[in-house]
């Protein structure tokens, strides 16, 4: 691998930058692999990264139907935070973060990650109630955090409406300073020549049609290009954990909804953290390109359609007005949807499966690129050593028939 | 291509979403109802006789098919009944809607 730095920057200038290699080979599937990863996102590619940097496992495949990052990677609003009320989700979102603080020099690719800080605000009594308990949680599993009253949060967002005559008037909220944003497209592809660099084969346009079983154990699977074999299947994916499911014969507590975000047309800098709501549903924040990166509730049916309704828009869209009217007359660019897997309690799965050495890494709902590093991680644990992280023990499948759920609706500080 | 759900996309891929037909009050539009997922799922008569991953299935696992999928819908704004519909979670087209109480096919 070809290491970035101002040093390489300088001499490929000095050759018109037209010495640069692609950041990863253009591999042909092989018949056997020891680990199959179906799904290139970043949660995927994270995965056969530490499989193969922290495991020493680099006979790995990762399988993505389209292209690297085309999913919920690049669709998300690109949000980091570990500010989660659950012992079970702070452990898990505290480690990601942990990764994130030192990813760009562990993979030598500029994720831009920035610690800006995250406001979840309040606007009523029981908002307010909520966030000092969740504040104190988070106190207690060493995640930062402070409750802010009102005053506190217009000398972050001096333009916020804090009225006290709006319908939802802003009474306070949680500050997590340590979280942030990143740069989600750079996520996919910094992982992606990391894990490259370590021997893993990426194969993209491959799209995983069938999953090969034997005696109730998994022998690989069948895809576009052809069937290719393996000891272990980890399935990595975002809005088909249930497609992939029946493919293996089983079924899963998850419903796949649309979500949707907008872009705005490029503004001077404004807005240098992060604010979301609850109670209104409307997160917002401002990308280096001055675009303001907009996201909202998910739709209330299912569905597979990459796109959002329009009463879902019209809603979040009158919440952003109403806490800053200064966006008013704001022109949106782009908008898009994406799928998310939502599990009855809001938090992911992370667990073997009844079909022996396929594992699952799914169900991430809303909120599952934050978690790319401490996902790969942890689910790298769990295919190398076929048994689950203690990181990610709580969050198997089994805790759907025991009733052990790790209920983050509406506790991880942004309703679902 | 082997996607068995492109053979069942139907014709009209405009956002056919918004206008839902109530079995009684007919097209109302998609803000005046509220969802209530997948259809048929009965509760089992006797729940002591179940085990874990039995009651489990009941409760949680769900079929979340890329297809036709029938469920269930509440004309909330309207005149509040329930009511069943076949719905396609790619084109979001509504096939037919029919009263709880009637079979499904």
């Amino acid at each position: 691998m070809q290491n970035y730095s101002i040093f390489n920057l300088a001499r490929h200038a000095l050759g018109g930058h037209r010495g640069w290699k692609p950041a990863w080979r253009e591999a042909t599937p092989k018949p056997r692999y020891k680990v199959i990863i179906v799904g290139g996102g970043g949660h995927g590619l994270a995965t056969a990264y530490y499989l193969a940097k922290v495991h020493g496992i680099r006979d790995v495949a990762v399988l993505e139907k389209g292209w690297i990052g085309g999913g919920n990677t690049g669709r998300n609003t690109t949000i980091v935070r570990s500010n989660y009320l659950w012992d079970a989700s702070a452990a898990l979102y505290e480690k990601s973060l942990q990764l994130w603080e030192g990813l760009s020099q562990d993979i030598n690719y500029n994720v831009m990650f920035s610690q800006r800080g995250v406001l979840n605000l309040g606007h009523n009594l029981q908002d307010m109630r909520d966030i000092r308990r969740r504040v104190n949680a988070n106190q207690l599993n060493g995640v930062d955090g402070e409750v802010l009253d009102t005053a506190g949060v217009k000398r972050l967002v001096p333009f916020i409406n804090t009225s006290p005559d709006i319908r939802y008037p802003v009474l306070g909220a949680s500050w997590q300073p340590r979280a942030g944003i990143a740069r989600h497209d750079a996520v996919a592809w910094g992982y992606a020549r990391a894990a490259d660099s370590l021997g893993v084969d990426i194969i993209e346009n491959c799209e995983v049609t069938g999953v090969r079983r034997d005696n109730g154990k998994v022998t690989g699977v069948e895809t576009t290009r052809g069937v290719i074999e393996a000891d272990r299947v980890g399935v990595v994916v975002a809005g088909h954990a249930g497609v992939l499911a029946e493919m293996a014969g089983f079924r899963l507590p998850i419903e796949s909804h649309p979500l949707q975000a907008l872009v705005s047309e490029p503004l001077k800098p404004i807005l240098d953290t992060v604010v979301m709501s609850n109670a209104i549903h409307v997160y917002v924040s401002q990308s280096d390109k001055g675009e303001l990166v907009i996201g909202a509730g998910v739709d209330s049916y299912t569905g597979y359609g990459q796109r959002g309704s329009f009463q879902t828009m019209e809603h979040f869209l009158s919440a952003l007005i109403e806490l800053y009217p200064i966006f008013s007359r704001l022109r949106m660019l782009r908008h898009w949807g994406g799928i998310v897997d939502t599990a009855p309690d809001a938090s992911p799965i992370i667990s073997s499966t009844p079909v022996d050495g396929l594992f699952f890494n799914v169900g991430w709902g809303t909120g599952g690129f934050k978690a790319t590093p401490g996902s790969g991680w942890v689910f790298a644990h769990t295919l190398a050593t076929g048994t689950p992280h203690e990181i990610n023990a709580p969050f198997s499948l089994e805790r759907f028939h025991s009733g052990a759920l790790v209920d983050e609706h509406g506790a991880a500080a942004v309703a679902h | 291509m082997g996607r068995l759900w492109m053979n069942t996309v139907p014709q009209r891929w405009h956002i056919d979403m918004l206008m839902i037909t109530c079995p009684w009050c007919g097209p109302r539009d998609e803000s005046e109802f509220t969802y209530g997922g997948e259809a048929n799922i009965e509760r089992p008569t006797d729940p002591e006789a179940l085990d874990d991953a039995a009651w489990a299935d009941y409760l949680f696992m769900r079929s979340n098919p890329k297809g036709w999928h029938e469920e269930q819908w509440c004309h909330a704004h309207g005149c509040r009944r329930w009511f069943k519909a076949e719905r396609h979670t790619v084109s979001y087209a509504i096939r037919r809607t029919w009263p709880m109480d009637e079979e499904s096919s």
